[in-house]
């Protein structure tokens, strides 16, 4: 009775979910909604089938989830992990509709005692470098102004070199790009990156460095923070710039290198002038010259001019002085002249000779002579003194 | 052929000695002269420029070589 008392409250016949329906439903929520992530756990049932798909069970001491690694993701991911091994992995969460199951689609998988490993290794390099002095601040060189020619140490098939070209062209299109390429990730990586930036420093006229690469998984960087990689870029003797792309963690490029970009384009726009900038900075040149040689013009007439006037006054007291000179000589000429004493009624007797005759003993009796008088001569004769 | 740095530079130089004012006026022309040649030749260039890409690469005997790169 109760049973289908309950039976009939429950089956309204019209709203039942097929199976199919109620998969494909969680399969969308479950796909759509959980992003990428990592998961830690320890690994149980793994087994690879003669398709190359690898699946194993992920579990902790509560739970566990159903894991495959698909052999198209098998190069990238890493080596099938051994039973009781604890991992890391990147995973996609998806819904196998076929069998109702959740799993996770595996794209990475880290044992996590080598990331452990590689925690550790950083920390060791990180501190040697820090001892040697690879991040002071006082070697930190500043960046060239106008940076003509760029070496780019990244690798001519990543997205990292087509980014700063197209930066580049539209910055500064006068730059010149040289690109050496060399692997940044995985085997060979480092070695390749350090052959890279020995050869930036036989290039001639580098006037910027840029290391880098686009952004990828942790492990992928693994070659930036790598000792020999640090110290080659230390060893470049133009100033550098680190563009790992990567926003949350640093590299050890990112603390050595001059500068840290947060993108290879970014990188780009460091490096590089703006071209807006210097033809605005070639407007005010124009303008400061113009107003330069009119100025100095200015000043060379102004120049001219008062020399003029220093010169008119300096005549102007000259013959001032002069005049002066004259009239105080004509005045005193004047004073001396004996036409002067003449005036006054004054005469001057000389002899024949036109020699001034002074004293009694010059007149002879009866000797001729000669008066001067204001408006012309008078002969004379000298009388016998009267006794 | 200079650079646009070096034009920039030597421009730079130029103004502020015609705007210091000790400068002889046969001087400052000459400068001046020589400032307008410098700003056209930067201008030129910028409208001209076109970015180049190249490759450098390692040649077995370790000699350097550039290879242009289209990009």
């Amino acid at each position: 009775m109760t049973l289908s008392y309950q039976m009939d409250l429950i089956s309204p016949a019209d709203d039942v979910w097929s199976v199919t329906r109620l998969t494909t439903t969680v399969k969308r929520m479950v796909e759509g909604e959980i992003p990428a992530l990592w998961v830690r756990g320890e690994v149980t049932g793994c087994k690879t089938y003669p398709s190359g798909h690898c699946y194993f069970t992920l579990r902790d001491t509560m739970c566990q989830v159903r894991c495959c690694l698909w052999k198209r993701d098998m190069p990238r991911a890493g080596k099938p992990p051994a039973d009781g091994t604890d991992v890391y992995v990147l995973v996609r969460p998806g819904f196998y509709e076929v069998k109702g199951e959740f799993q996770l689609n595996v794209q990475r998988i880290l044992p996590s005692s080598a990331v452990g490993r590689a925690q550790q290794e950083l920390e060791r390099v990180k501190a040697l470098l820090q001892k040697d002095g690879l991040f002071d601040a006082a070697r930190k060189r500043p960046m060239p102004p106008l940076a003509g020619t760029l070496a780019v140490v990244t690798s001519t098939a990543g997205a990292a070199l087509r980014d700063m070209i197209t930066v580049a062209r539209r910055r500064w299109p006068s730059a010149r790009v040289l690109v050496v390429n060399a692997r940044v990730q995985g085997e060979g990586a480092v070695e390749a990156l350090v052959r890279a930036l020995r050869l930036v420093n036989r290039l001639p006229g580098v006037d910027v460095c840029i290391v880098g690469r686009g952004g990828g998984a942790r492990e992928d960087l693994a070659a930036f923070n790598a000792e020999a990689v640090c110290r080659a870029l230390a060893d470049v003797r133009v100033p550098t710039i680190s563009a790992v792309g990567h926003e949350t963690d640093i590299s050890l490029t990112d603390l050595v290198a001059d500068l840290r970009a947060p993108t290879p384009s970014a990188a780009a726009e460091l490096a590089l002038p703006d071209q807006g900038a210097v033809r605005r900075a070639l407007d005010d040149l124009a303008s400061r010259l113009g107003n330069g040689l009119g100025s100095r013009a200015r000043l060379g007439l102004e120049r001219v001019d008062r020399a003029g006037d220093r010169l008119d006054a300096a005549m102007d007291a000259l013959l001032d002085r002069h005049r002066h000179q004259v009239a105080r000589l004509s005045a005193q000429l004047d004073a001396l002249s004996p036409l002067r004493v003449l005036d006054r009624g004054y005469a001057v007797p000389t002899d024949p000779a036109g020699r001034v005759l002074k004293r009694r003993a010059d007149f002879l009796p009866g000797t001729p002579f000669t008066l001067r008088v204001v408006d012309g001569r008078v002969a004379a004769r000298a009388e016998p003194p009267a006794e | 052929m200079t650079t646009i740095a070096e034009d920039l530079a030597r421009l730079e130089e130029i103004v502020r000695k015609l705007e210091a004012d000790d400068v002889e006026l046969d001087a400052a022309l000459a400068l001046f002269e020589e400032g307008v040649a410098r700003l056209r030749a930067a201008r030129e260039r910028l409208a001209a420029a076109d970015l180049k890409v190249q490759s450098v690469l390692e040649e077995a005997g370790g000699d350097l070589r550039l290879k242009d790169l289209d990009a």
